[in-house]
């Protein structure tokens, strides 16, 4: 059995024990669902700043993009202005396409060693796609839930949520979103467990933001479709707490505050933990940077001077035998005698 | 080489299937023709790096400072606030694993420590201990709770395990152009082998070429007397050949272009022909055009193994280009072929060494090109130069002359994905060669498979290590070579012609290895050459050497 993924899981479920119990108890909702929200949001955003103001504290002393294309050198060959980009527009169409679209990761490949002894070179578009698909519907998810957020609610997050449950199955009717949300998690962590490399270098940490989003995810459905909480008690709840006017409306039940600690702690832990990959592609040096670089001058803050090795040392050294096979020298041989014997090749 | 088993039996080995244990679980085992042997104490010593000592790698006591432990905390804390690119990996991996089967460690070894993860992962594990808050906290409840975050002590066992997988990465940058954040493992290995090099470990066949390269001017330690013969040496092959004597310049004041080389290419084969390749090629535009190109022997090396030791040796290594062009009064660097030289040449160098302004921005005095793309670093790759001067006809060519070669082209690490040098040799290639073929696309250009020695591990000792990083390349060229009869696989770096001989005989005989100069001086027609009936390699040439025998 693996050990990771079992210390995670079982985190995953003592807090949805702590926060289902813990809000029947008295004071427990405004615990659960005044205290810990806030509390979660403020280290959410104070941790995600403090790691990015750290990241860019750090200079970036040269200029190392990686090269995936053509670079720009003779005028008629045609240079790769994205992945090889010499301009700040070609780095932004490159970060574009990186961000929205993974497009480093739609070149993944699957490699396999066949008949013996011949490699070959698969592409592999399972991780892209699936990747791509929790990260848009879990974005989807979370703008469609700007509707317990504000009001009026803005025509787009209607429009947004309308997209989402075009299917018009049931009653509330299935938003796509989750379903897709729930089965790309579990391609995510299904892969972890049965391709053995992957089990072999995942960590607690990767298996525990997982379970959380999917209860997270699970919690919402529950809700939704299940439980069938009280919508407008929600609203009325979740209004007051982002007025800042933090009040407990009564009857809304233990799965919500699940739900709420859930996401909660996702906020609480993202900055300490590789979520933060959010904000650091961004700032990735291979990958924002432009590749200009013997064009314009790259400046290295911290550049220092070095010992080294000058001509005049060197001629001084070797002067007899520059000398004796005709090599020009800038001091002619004088009439002292080389101090040290020459060894080996 | 006779402790390798066959080809077949080695292939029938790998296994891409870790054990069903995490990786912290998995011991580390230092293996016999794996691991290189360590730096002798001499090399350290003469460029003034800490504890020279001679000791073995297979030695349980490593002979460590006493307070080693406390030397790569500071180290590690020193380098995190210089550079972001490793603060922000150490942070960001999501363990994807996209970049697991794209390493040629791991896709010839099998050995999962190999998936660029997990070389990273052994940096990270150690960073989380002591470096981040959650680490910190999670510590307070034992081993078992840091081990569940990934965190981990720096113990003997784990520095072990550095050193061991440190040296087994060519920081090709392959896994890097399939990261979804761009995380470039070789950015941590610099960072990894740049601490180890704090407490005087290094291996031997990186920190000789360093200790040499700063005395000699060069990784092979050639004098400048050698060096001349050697030179002498290719003059005499050259006019056995083509019957015409070159005239190579040495140093000499005010020439309008600084040579460098690697000098790998000085010393042995194949390396050579392409040396040789240039000598050719310089004669011919300086008798045509009156362009005078000199070498030095101050400046003999292009390559620069400090690079692969710590940024500072770099930089310390490097300075002798500009100065020496700088002595000389010339007014611009043309570089010759060689991989990483071109990354530290290209992403590097201006930076460290810079400004050059004593340098002119290069302008192609026969074509009257501007390199704009050089115009601050003042430095042009050979192969945009003979490009130019081929794209302008400047050159005399016959390619019938390389009818007996099917040729394929190996993009070299570093050019391919430190710069983009994509397109300008392949042009060149076709214009001095009629049979040209690509190897498979996944396996060449921004995805090119790396020769398996870079980064310092073309040792003799590490030989397994070695084949097992050149399977992919050398499949990819055996696809080729069956498809299409493919016998010349080309390239433009010295490591890759250092590497592929030995590569290629135990993994495909029937293919031989050349630089694109070779290629280039077969072709070129000098004024006043005889029939040449041979090429460089004296390899007689089909179809001319029946009229000589009449």
């Amino acid at each position: 059995m693996n050990i990771s993924y079992m210390y995670s899981l079982i985190a995953v479920i003592v807090l949805f024990l702590l926060a289902y119990v813990g809000a029947m108890l008295p004071g427990g909702e405004v615990f659960f669902g005044i205290i810990i929200p806030y509390l979660a949001l403020i280290i959410f955003i104070l941790g995600f700043i403090n790691r990015v103001v750290d990241w860019a504290r750090s200079p970036v002393p040269f200029r190392i993009p990686t090269t995936c294309g053509q670079e720009k050198s003779l005028p008629w060959i045609k240079p790769n202005s994205i992945d090889n980009p010499t301009t700040t527009g070609g780095v932004i169409i490159r970060m574009f396409l990186e961000v929205v679209f993974f497009r480093s990761l739609f070149r993944n490949t699957k490699m396999a060693l066949q008949e013996g002894d011949k490699l070959s070179y698969e592409w592999e578009k399972w991780l892209w796609l699936f990747s791509l698909a929790f990260h848009w519907t879990f974005f989807v998810v979370i703008f469609r839930h700007l509707r317990f957020f504000t009001e009026p609610v803005p025509a787009l997050v209607e429009l947004v949520a309308k997209l989402d449950g075009f299917l018009q199955i049931g009653l509330p009717e299935l938003r796509i979103s989750g379903v897709v949300l729930l089965g790309a998690l579990m391609f995510l962590f299904l892969r972890r467990i049965y391709i053995p490399q992957m089990r072999f270098i995942s960590l607690a940490s990767d298996y525990f933001p997982l379970f959380l989003i999917i209860g997270i995810a699970f919690t919402g459905i529950l809700m939704r479709y299940f439980t069938k909480v009280d919508i407008v008690g929600v609203k009325e709840f979740t209004m007051n707490l982002v007025t800042f006017k933090p009040h407990i409306t009564e009857g809304i039940g233990s799965i919500f505050y699940v739900h709420l600690f859930f996401v909660s702690v996702l906020l609480a832990y993202f900055p300490f933990s590789k979520l933060m990959h959010l904000g650091g592609i961004f700032m990735s040096p291979t990958r924002n940077m432009v590749n200009n670089n013997r064009f314009k001058r790259h400046i290295n803050p911290w550049n220092y001077p070095v010992e080294v090795h000058t001509y005049e040392q060197y001629e001084d050294e070797f002067r007899e035998k520059m000398v004796g096979v005709g090599l020009p020298v800038v001091k002619p041989l004088a009439a002292k005698t080389p101090e040290e014997p020459e060894e080996k090749e | 080489m006779s402790e390798l088993p066959s080809p077949d039996e080695f292939l029938s080995k790998i296994d891409h299937k870790p054990s069903p244990t995490g990786w912290m679980d998995t011991p580390v085992e230092i293996r016999r023709g794996i691991a290189c042997h360590a730096a002798k104490p001499d090399r350290l010593e003469y460029v003034g790096f800490p504890n020279p000592r001679e000791w073995s790698c297979f030695d349980e006591d490593w002979q460590l400072p006493e307070n080693w432990q406390e030397i790569l905390h500071k180290g590690f804390k020193e380098r995190l606030d210089r550079f972001r690119s490793v603060k922000i990996f150490m942070d960001i991996c999501v363990r994807c694993g996209a970049c697991a089967d794209k390493c040629h460690f791991f896709i010839g070894s099998g050995d999962p420590k190999n998936m660029p993860v997990v070389r990273a992962e052994l940096l990270r594990s150690v960073y989380r201990n002591d470096f981040t808050t959650a680490g910190k906290i999670l510590g307070l409840f034992g081993k078992k709770a840091k081990k569940a975050y990934g965190a981990r002590e720096l113990t003997l066992e784990v520095l072990k395990e550095w050193w061991y997988y440190f040296f087994q990465c060519t920081e090709c940058r392959r896994c890097s152009v399939f990261c979804p954040y761009g995380i470039d493992t070789a950015e941590i290995t610099i960072f990894g082998r740049e601490l180890l090099n704090l407490i005087g470990l290094n291996i031997d066949w990186v920190a000789a070429p360093v200790a040499f390269c700063y005395r000699t001017g060069n990784h092979l330690g050639i004098q400048p007397h050698a060096y001349k013969d050697m030179m002498d040496f290719f003059t005499d092959e050259i006019e056995e050949v083509c019957g015409v004597r070159v005239k190579p310049h040495f140093m000499k004041k005010k020439a309008d272009i600084l040579f460098i080389t690697p000098s790998g290419d000085v010393f042995a084969d194949p390396g050579t022909f392409t040396c040789m390749g240039y000598m050719m090629l310089f004669h011919f535009l300086q008798e045509k055009y009156g362009l005078e190109i000199t070498w030095s022997t101050y400046a003999s090396e292009g390559g620069n193994f400090g690079f692969f030791t710590s940024h500072e040796m770099m930089k310390r290594l490097n300075a002798k280009m500009y100065a020496e062009a700088k002595r000389l009064g010339v007014k611009w660097i043309l570089g010759g072929e060689c991989g990483h030289m071109w990354r530290v040449v290209h992403q590097y160098m201006d930076t460290m060494n810079g400004p050059a302004d004593f340098l002119e921005e290069p302008i192609n005095p026969i074509t009257g090109t501007k390199f704009e793309n050089a115009k601050s670093t003042k430095m042009v790759h050979i192969c945009e130069f003979v490009a130019d001067l081929i794209k302008h006809g400047k050159l005399d060519l016959d390619p019938s002359r390389n009818d007996h070669l099917k040729v394929t082209y190996h993009d070299s690490c570093n050019p391919a994905r430190g710069m983009g040098l994509l397109e300008e040799p392949r042009y060149v290639i076709k214009n001095v060669c009629n049979h040209f073929y690509e190897m498979p696309a996944n396996t060449i250009r921004e995805q090119t498979f790396c020769c398996g020695s870079g980064a310092g591990l073309n040792a003799g000792e590490n030989m397994e290590l070695r084949m097992q990083g050149a399977l992919p390349r050398i499949n990819a060229a055996k696809y080729v070579h069956e498809k299409h009869g493919v016998n010349m696989l080309s390239c433009v770096c010295a490591i890759d012609r250092a590497a592929f001989p030995t590569a290629l005989e135990y993994w495909l005989p029937e293919v031989d290895n050349c630089g694109v100069h070779e290629l280039v001086a077969n072709a070129l027609i000098l004024p006043g050459e005889k029939k040449r009936t041979v090429d460089l390699r004296n390899e007689p040439l089909p179809g001319m050497e029946d009229e000589d025998d009449e």
